[in-house]
């Protein structure tokens, strides 16, 4: 069975367009837009909490956005194992709402950080990276706070589950201080809860679809997770 | 009625980037001596009760639940008794 995508749009969302576009029009999958202020998710297989500043941001990123009535359902939802894509501020709501173990601090530069990033693929394993194999992608990054922090015990212990889905690296795929954009703990770009069915990331695969940017890597992160869920 | 005052602070051992690039501004003001500029969040508001118990809940839940992030932040507040038309009582 084709699974079906649920894009929220939450105030101030500013991707839920790009991954709508992404995944229906380049893609062909089948997408629907799922509203902040709802509670149903519409059947939806896979949850898709997309880019932007939600709330303007204000307090924390993603703070205020964890308390709509949609995120109690994608709470439910995630916790009975349904399938969640966060990504940049869809990442930072993750957080909030303790799906994902962590905090996003400023980035260690201060700036506002827009530029085509590589990452390794850290954790092939996984139903958002098995298609894609142990190999470097170039996906987008555009974040002010993607600085990954968490207290050394956790660190610890997500690196030995194995929960690090993303590194930032170089073209080559070397972890290395230097090419980490952010200053985010261990090059972290991307994680996912213990059970592997709720997955965050900074960098935007959904800009990375269309054949017409010469870019495709990010295709390749909903291929896998659509070929998952169908197999 | 009561009126609270909410400080949030990054953990010490957080870095606050933000405070550090403040500072560069103080040497360049010639404030050699100033050092640690940290910057947290002052967040202020009433809490419609005459119960204190309530209102300390309420303020430290706020504060827990949503003004701060225990993974990065500290909280403190405190909680003043006024009247309804804003006077200290």
């Amino acid at each position: 069975m084709k699974p079906k995508f649920g894009v929220i749009v939450f105030p101030g969302s500013n991707c839920d367009y790009d991954a709508y576009y992404s995944l229906k029009k380049v893609l062909h999958f089948n997408t629907e837009f799922l509203w902040h202020k709802d509670k149903d998710l519409r059947n939806s297989d896979i949850i898709v909490l997309p880019g932007g500043f939600s709330y303007g941001d204000y307090l924390r990123t993603g703070a205020i956005a964890r308390f709509s009535p949609i995120m109690d359902s994608v709470y439910t939802f995630a916790m009975n194992g349904g399938i969640v894509i966060g990504i940049c501020n869809g990442f930072q709501i993750l957080l909030e709402i303790g799906l994902l173990p962590g905090v996003m601090l400023q980035n260690e530069s201060l700036k506002f950080i827009c530029k085509d990033q590589y990452l390794i693929v850290e954790n092939s394993e996984t139903i958002f990276t098995n298609k894609i194999g142990k190999k470097v992608i170039k996906i987008p990054i555009k974040h002010g706070e993607g600085n990954y922090y968490v207290d050394d015990d956790t660190l610890k212990e997500i690196e030995n589950n194995n929960q690090i889905i993303f590194r930032y690296s170089s073209k080559e795929g070397i972890v290395e201080k230097q090419f980490n954009p952010n200053g985010s703990l261990n090059n972290i770009a991307g994680i996912c809860n213990k059970s592997k069915n709720v997955m965050g990331m900074m960098p935007h695969p959904e800009n990375a679809c269309d054949p017409i940017l010469n870019k495709t890597d990010g295709a390749l992160i909903f291929k896998s997770v659509v070929e998952n869920f169908i197999n | 009625m009561f009126k609270a005052i909410v400080i949030v602070k990054r953990r010490p051992k957080i870095l606050d980037p933000q405070g550090k690039a403040v500072e560069q501004g103080a040497k360049l003001l010639g404030f050699n001596n100033v050092h640690n500029t940290r910057i947290g969040k002052y967040i202020e508001f009433f809490v419609d009760t005459t119960d204190k118990v309530l209102a300390d809940k309420e303020v430290k839940e706020y504060a827990e639940k949503l003004l701060s992030n225990p993974i990065m932040e500290d909280y403190e507040y405190t909680l003043t008794e006024i009247s309804s038309s804003g006077e200290n009582k």
